[in-house]
């Protein structure tokens, strides 16, 4: 493993901003620190570059115990939330700083600050002074100057939240592209869900400072360990229940039984969890589906957002649920109008249960 | 169209009676001064008449022994307690910043109190301090004979430092300086090669600030200043009870042209702080 975190507990005054994670991280991952703000993954991601120090337990990197080490001899580099590129240098003079005080000789520099100039597609912007950048440009000013070093592990602060959604979205793919391309483990935070499951090839999600689950992507989104996973990552539809005899989940908000895949120990309280995307809508004036999970129900509202259509469907007794539909075939009116009734049905495979509170 | 709908809103300075008010204003405030400079010029040495123009007073002034070693006196301590003023303003404005400590709020109160403190106290302080409590050895040579009243406008000037050196490190983004911590800098090294840099405009506008105040000093210096350690402000208050001479007139203007010069630089340091703030936030696209 390239970087352990043992037992490591981070208190400020009473808070406890990390709370006895212990987590691996083999070299080569691009792994994702996820969750809301002030779940204590920034302060993990800090501990890391050795800008915090632990209250309890160890971080190791490479097998070296990183108590007591400095964040100037960490193996480690980071590109900070605000960039904070050096306003009084150039870009060039920024990205050699870490090399000038290393002592690497002037030619190897040039060379190295050349090189890494130019995987960021910076080259032009070498003597530029970073007021003249715009925010994408000092984030590559950021990148480079933190790679230049060739760390063991590369850390990123909410590298995207600064940028607008354009930029935002190529430069996801350019983070990615560049990570494959140097293979320095990128361990990243961020609060934004998209940007973990589309970069990261693992992701832990925290919340007030323990960890949630450790997978990825998929697993996060398809297996959630539990509600606040479920809940967090995507939008799903949360219903409690009780497990019956059989693969039946009782569950008395959607007033039908649930069937899922696997049988369990019946009486036990449950949360079964259903996405939107994979409940299947139809007016009901076609035939009844034949699927084991029907129930019906009347659209409440539904917003048009291009790709897909989102529905609020009112069931007997009250409840919403959540239905997605995607627009596959080009019609002027897309969108079911309000107070249609339809049917909802889903596969047996769809719903996720979910154990505890 | 009348002028009148033409006006923008906010368009005050074509009223005729806000001019008129203004130009009360300025000549109130100006007005003495200006005559004292005229008078620098004056050709005659008791009448307020003008007799025509000469730099008679200020070639005086050139070959005044005394007021030459005065004007000295005033440049070295100004000089001195400058570099002392900024290294220990910026050290206590680095201390509030950076550090939480037991008394930290005690300190900061007790920082800017010279600078609240009437003047007047701080001169008695001074004199009954370096009369009784610990007397200034005299006779050195000089400078050190200086030692007293450096030490008085160190006292009243690094107050000053400190507060426009926090207002600059309030705008510091503490990042940058962890950048180059993470980049392999020792804290010392990004000490000197980030956050100083970011400082310089506080420091010379600061630097500058302390000198003018240390140059124009009277009251302090009065009670501090010794027998042979007497300052150019100092020195021309003792011109002015012997007569106010023209030769007095033209001290003044130079003084007043020395202060009002290093108040500008001063300025126009502080306008570059304020329009570029550096903190190495990026700007929305």
């Amino acid at each position: 493993m390239l970087i352990r975190f043992e037992n490591v507990t981070k208190r400020f005054g009473s808070f406890i901003a990390v709370d006895d994670v212990s987590l691996d991280i083999a070299a080569g991952e691009f792994f994702s620190l996820l969750g809301p703000s002030g779940c204590g993954k920034t302060t993990l991601l800090r501990m890391l570059a050795g800008l915090e120090t632990p209250t309890q337990g160890r971080i190791l990197i490479d097998g070296v115990d990183m108590a007591g080490v400095p964040p100037n001899r960490r193996p480690v580099n980071m590109v900070f939330q605000s960039y904070a590129v050096f306003p009084h240098m150039t870009v060039a003079q920024n990205v050699a700083y870490g090399l000038k005080i290393d002592r690497v000789p002037r030619d190897e520099r040039d060379v190295r600050v050349a090189d890494a100039l130019a995987l960021v597609g910076l080259g032009e912007f070498a003597h530029r002074r970073p007021d003249q950048l715009s925010g994408g440009q000092r984030q590559r000013v950021a990148l480079a100057r933190a790679l230049v070093k060739r760390p063991k592990v590369l850390l990123l602060d909410e590298p995207l939240s600064a940028l607008d959604a354009k930029l935002r979205d190529a430069m996801r793919g350019e983070l990615a592209q560049i990570q494959r391309e140097v293979g320095v483990t990128f361990v990243m935070v961020t609060h934004d869900q998209d940007e973990a499951l589309a970069m990261a090839s693992r992701c832990a999600l925290m919340d007030r400072g323990t960890l949630q689950q450790v997978a990825t992507p998929g697993d996060l989104y398809e297996y959630p360990a539990n509600r606040f996973v479920a809940d967090f990552i995507g939008t799903i539809n949360l219903f409690e229940g009780t497990l019956g005899p059989g693969a039946i989940v009782t569950v008395p908000a959607l007033g039908t039984p649930v069937h899922v895949e696997h049988a369990g120990a019946p009486g036990t309280p449950v949360w079964v969890g259903i996405r939107p995307e994979k409940i299947a809508m139809a007016p009901q004036t076609g035939p009844r589906p034949t699927s084991l999970n029907v129930t019906s129900g009347t659209i409440m509202t539904s917003a048009y957002l291009g790709a897909v259509t989102l529905y609020d469907v009112a069931i007997a007794g009250g409840t919403v649920i959540k239905v997605s539909a995607p627009n596959g075939t080009r019609l002027a009116n897309p969108a079911l109008p309000a107070g249609t009734p339809v049917w909802l049905h889903w596969a047996i495979d769809a719903p996720v249960v979910l154990m505890g509170d | 169209m009348s002028r009148q709908s033409q006006r923008g809103p906010l368009d005050y300075a074509s009223r005729w009676s806000l001019r008129l008010w203004v130009a009360g204003v300025m000549l109130f405030l100006y007005l003495p001064l200006a005559s004292l400079i005229l008078f620098s010029f004056n050709d005659s040495k008791r009448t307020i008449r003008w007799e025509g123009f000469t730099l008679d007073w200020y070639a005086r002034l050139a070959n005044d022994d005394a007021l030459i070693s005065a004007f000295a006196n005033s440049l070295t301590i100004a000089a001195l307690s400058t570099l002392f003023s900024v290294v220990f303003g910026t050290m206590a404005a680095i201390a509030l910043w950076r550090f939480r400590f037991p008394g930290r709020g005690l300190f900061d109160a007790m920082i800017t109190l010279p600078i609240v403190v009437p003047e007047i106290c701080m001169g008695v302080a001074m004199l009954v301090f370096f009369g009784t409590v610990m007397p200034w050895p005299r006779d050195l040579v000089w400078p050190l004979d200086l030692g007293a009243i450096v030490i008085a406008h160190i006292t009243f000037s690094f107050p000053f430092v400190t507060v426009v050196v926090r207002a600059r490190l309030a705008s510091f983004n503490r990042e940058m300086e962890e950048a180059a911590r993470d980049l392999g800098a020792s804290e010392l090294r990004a000490f000197w090669d980030i956050v100083l840099p970011h400082l310089r405009p506080a420091l010379i506008s600061g630097a500058l600030l302390a000198f003018t105040l240390s140059l124009d000093d009277f009251v302090i210096t009065f009670f501090t200043a010794g027998p042979n350690t007497v300052t150019f402000p100092v020195k021309i208050y003792s011109m002015v009870r012997f007569s106010v001479t023209p030769e007095v007139n033209a001290a003044s203007t130079v003084l007043m042209a020395i202060t009002v010069a290093l108040t500008l630089i001063g300025m126009k340091f502080q306008r570059t702080e304020i329009t570029k703030p550096d903190t190495g936030q990026p700007e929305p696209e």
